[in-house]
């Protein structure tokens, strides 16, 4: 059970303008599991996973310290490029948000920016992407219509294409199964459970159900409060914070 | 070597905007700074208490006060009659009809159309009517046709204010046993007060720039005018007319009546910014 | 008591539904009135001759309206040409670019600019503009001019619509969610790209519509070109040549319209024209900017 962190997080605090969302974090996620963060809506979940993107940065009236290091870089260092950083994550939110172009040129469009240029090659990674988001065999037809056609489920898995063809090392989810109907959450359930071999993938969630199918380690947050955190064996069977207790049987929500 | 391209490009483009933005925002004090400039050294004190004396636009004594006064009772006149014509429109279509009816949004949509219309449309359009009603061009010509001309900027000013009331407050007056005209007059007018006199500066400040629309219709005199029936001077007519003549005495003229017409503006533009910074305070709050 | 408020509410409400219906039939008013009064001349003459002839002169009857319109498409589309750009890059750097409080704080400067009256721009035209291009810009290219131009006109309402322009699309690209924003960025695109790629892609029709706005604002706007156009009844053949838009000539002639038969109705049906026109541009973009409120909400 015992690998590698690939995320630390370390003192990390963020406010947005004198509303503090995160206080002091500190954790290690490991590589190449399923890590769920769970807790009540506005516990400062999906803050963490932008922090993560460094996402925050384009709000105004952010303030932000501490530190996140990725492959033991901080990827707060004022010389860090931070397209590389953003390339080596991919991100999947709340909505499916489908490029305003083709299916195709949805998941073309960051190996595209990242400077592939030759045609099969570019089919091929189209191709190969679609595939692994089990979506090749609904879309291959259609490669050329409006992403904004298909159904948001499929839209969903587009995203994640999409993601995967800048070849990133993280999958950052945040909720991705919150705007889908059962059926498709369970294919992107699914499609999670068959990537952990290759990524690092954390999911934010605020369904227990989701948290105890999916995930290898747990983070429970409370009010920007990171309660605790450890395999999900053990937060699920054998928490040991009276809040995470109460979370977990359902009390608070 | 693609990435240093892009970087290029965005450096370029980056450039290209910052210098855009300043040249929007460098036009706009070049032209107050320039009329300011040139007005302020032409400025004297006959300007603003004096009417043209004989001779005036050959170079002669006198001032525009005729002017300022026509422009200032023109305008007031019809943004009195704009407001009592939008105020109503505003309310029905909002509390009556319904913010997100249908008919709100054709109402919305003709305001819109009428706003497009250029205001020399509405000189001849105002021309017509006097025409057809026997009026001929006088301050009663142009209040009417200035008053149309300022409606739909009224009326779409107050509509975007009345209608960030929210549907909760109205709907806990009419559950509290007040009628819709109750509601409208005593809860809705009373939250959106300084928003409502921000859109009719906004007006009055449209309505006191234009030239275009009182060319035919309110004439021209060099008195004050004293009825609705008699021809009166405008500022803008003013500074046009002064402008054309071939006397550079007379131009100095042109430049310090559009000093005075600018002041007016920033004071009345002004004013209408601070009222609605208030009012948004309110609102958030 | 409550019967009498309630009828208070109901007669309230029955003035109130005339008055708004009125302003809601008023376009259509405007229009019948125009057409009425340009009906004797678009008897007596066919349509393409008077929009397409080059011979006006009103003594002879003779009302070919080819030599204004040109006039007016020369200024309108000079003040496109320079205008797009400049709002649009304006627009982006202050809605994508900038800090929110530099975007709050150039917010009522553009108003202001929006509020300047037409005469003002018009008397900073000739003061500024026209000797710009008499001693400067003709000279460059070899030609003389009085600096009375189409060209001169074309700046001034440039600056004329700037406002128009950026509002609306400031307005379009806050339509555009962040959400699609951050799915380019978290992808490892540039600000720029992500501008290029995606918001710029979104917002087409809504650029479209703003730049169309801003088109038929410039079309009829008349004082500030009437002051700077050169006012010369032929068709331009250089943008330093002079040019006679169509509202600077309803402008310019009111004053002996009455005395010339059918000379009336020549500029009332040039009025015509301008509201048509003006019209037409404006249905097509407030359906396109409808389209994309409707996708929002």
């Amino acid at each position: 059970m015992q690998t590698n962190p690939h995320v630390r997080v370390h003192d990390l605090s963020v406010s947005y303008g004198s509303t503090p969302a995160l206080n002091r974090i500190s954790v290690d996620i490991p590589e190449k599991q399923i890590t769920a963060v769970i807790g009540p809506s506005g516990c400062g979940k999906s803050t963490l996973l932008r922090a993560m993107n460094r996402l925050l940065e384009n709000s105004d009236g952010v303030s932000l310290s501490g530190s996140i290091l990725i492959d033991n870089e901080n990827i707060y260092d004022p010389g860090r490029d931070v397209t590389e950083i953003r390339k080596k994550m991919g991100l999947l939110s709340q909505k499916p948000y489908p490029l305003p172009m083709s299916i195709f040129e949805n998941v073309a469009y960051g190996p595209r920016i990242h400077g592939m240029k030759k045609k099969n090659e570019m089919a091929e990674t189209v191709r190969h992407y679609l595939t692994i988001s089990g979506l090749w065999e609904e879309v291959k037809d259609r490669l050329h219509e409006p992403a904004s056609r298909l159904s948001i489920g499929q839209q969903q898995r587009l995203c994640l294409a999409r993601g995967l063809a800048v070849e990133p090392e993280i999958i950052l989810a945040d909720e991705p199964t919150s705007a889908l109907d059962p059926k498709s959450s369970q294919k992107i359930e699914a499609e999670f459970k068959h990537l952990k071999n290759r990524y690092t993938i954390i999911i934010v969630t605020h369904i227990l159900r989701q948290a105890r199918r999916l995930a290898d380690y747990v983070l429970f947050m409370y009010l920007g409060e990171l309660v605790e955190h450890g395999p999900a064996a053990q937060i699920f069977e054998n928490p040991q914070h009276e809040m995470t207790k109460e979370y977990i049987r359902g009390i608070i929500s | 070597m693609r990435s240093s391209f892009n970087k290029f490009e965005e450096a370029v483009f980056r450039f290209l905007m910052i210098v855009s933005t300043l040249v929007v925002l460098g036009c706009l004090f070049l032209i107050i700074g320039t009329v300011l400039f040139k007005g302020i050294g032409s400025m004297d004190l006959d300007m603003i208490t004096r009417t043209p004396q004989g001779g005036y636009y050959l170079g002669k004594e006198g001032g525009v006060l005729n002017a300022i006064v026509g422009s200032i009772v023109l305008t007031s006149s019809a943004t009195a009659i704009a407001f009592l014509a939008s105020l109503p429109v505003v309310l029905y279509i909002n509390i009556y009809a319904g913010k997100n009816s249908r008919f709100a949004e054709l109402i919305r949509l003709s305001l819109d159309f009428l706003w497009g219309i250029p205001s020399i449309v509405y000189g001849a359009f105002g021309f017509i009517i006097m025409v057809y009603f026997g009026i001929s061009a006088s301050l009663l010509g142009g209040i009417i046709t200035v008053a149309l001309f300022i409606l739909p900027i009224m009326a779409r000013a107050m509509d975007e204010v009345i209608s960030l009331v929210p549907v909760e407050l109205v709907e806990a007056s009419f559950s509290l046993g007040s009628t819709r005209i109750e509601t409208a007059s005593r809860v809705v007018l009373r939250q959106t007060l300084p928003g409502i006199i921000s859109a009719i500066l906004l007006a009055f400040g449209r309505g006191i720039g234009d030239a275009a629309s009182v060319l035919f219709t309110s004439g021209f005199s060099d008195r004050i005018p004293l009825s609705l029936t008699q021809p009166a001077a405008t500022l803008p007519l003013a500074i046009f007319f002064q402008l054309g003549t071939p006397f550079p005495e007379v131009q100095e003229r042109a430049y310090a009546s559009a000093f005075i017409l600018t002041i007016i503006i920033l004071i009345v533009s002004i004013s209408a910014r601070l009222l609605a910074a208030r009012f948004r305070r309110h609102t958030i709050q | 008591m409550t019967a009498k408020r309630t009828l208070k509410d109901l007669i309230a409400g029955k003035a109130m539904f005339l008055i708004t219906a009125g302003c809601g039939v008023l376009v259509l008013v405007m229009a019948l009135g125009l057409l009425i009064r340009a009906w004797p001349i678009m008897q007596i003459k066919p349509l393409h001759e008077l929009l397409f002839s080059v011979s006006w002169s009103p003594m002879k009857g003779d009302f070919g309206m080819l030599p204004f319109i040109m006039g007016t498409l020369w200024v309108t589309g000079i003040a496109i040409v320079i205008a797009v750009p400049i709002s649009l890059l304006t627009s982006i750097y202050l809605s994508e670019f900038a800090l929110s409080r530099i975007r709050e704080l150039s917010r009522p400067f553009i108003d202001l600019l929006a509020g300047i009256p037409s005469v003002i721009y018009g008397i900073w035209g000739v003061i500024v503009i026209v000797p710009l291009v008499k001693g400067r810009l003709a000279p460059l290219f070899g030609v003389s001019s009085t600096g009375y131009s189409v060209l001169a006109a074309g700046i001034v309402l440039s600056i004329m619509i700037f406002p128009v322009i950026i509002h609306i699309t400031m307005e379009v690209f806050q339509a555009v969610p962040a959400g699609l924003r951050e799915a380019s960025l978290s992808l490892g695109a540039t600000q720029w790209q992500t501008v290029k790629h995606v918001v710029l892609r979104r917002s087409l029709p809504g650029i479209i519509a703003a730049n169309v706005l801003g088109f038929s604002r410039a079309f009829g706007e008349t004082m500030a070109v009437l002051m700077v156009a050169g006012n010369i009844t032929k068709i331009p053949g250089s943008v330093f040549d002079p040019g006679y838009p169509l509202p600077a000539l309803i402008a310019n002639n009111y004053g002996e319209m009455m005395s010339i038969p059918l000379y009336d109705s020549a500029l009332m049906m040039s009025a015509l024209v301008l509201f048509v026109v003006v019209i037409f541009f404006n249905v097509i973009s407030r359906y396109i900017l409808h389209r994309i409120r409707l996708r929002i909400s």
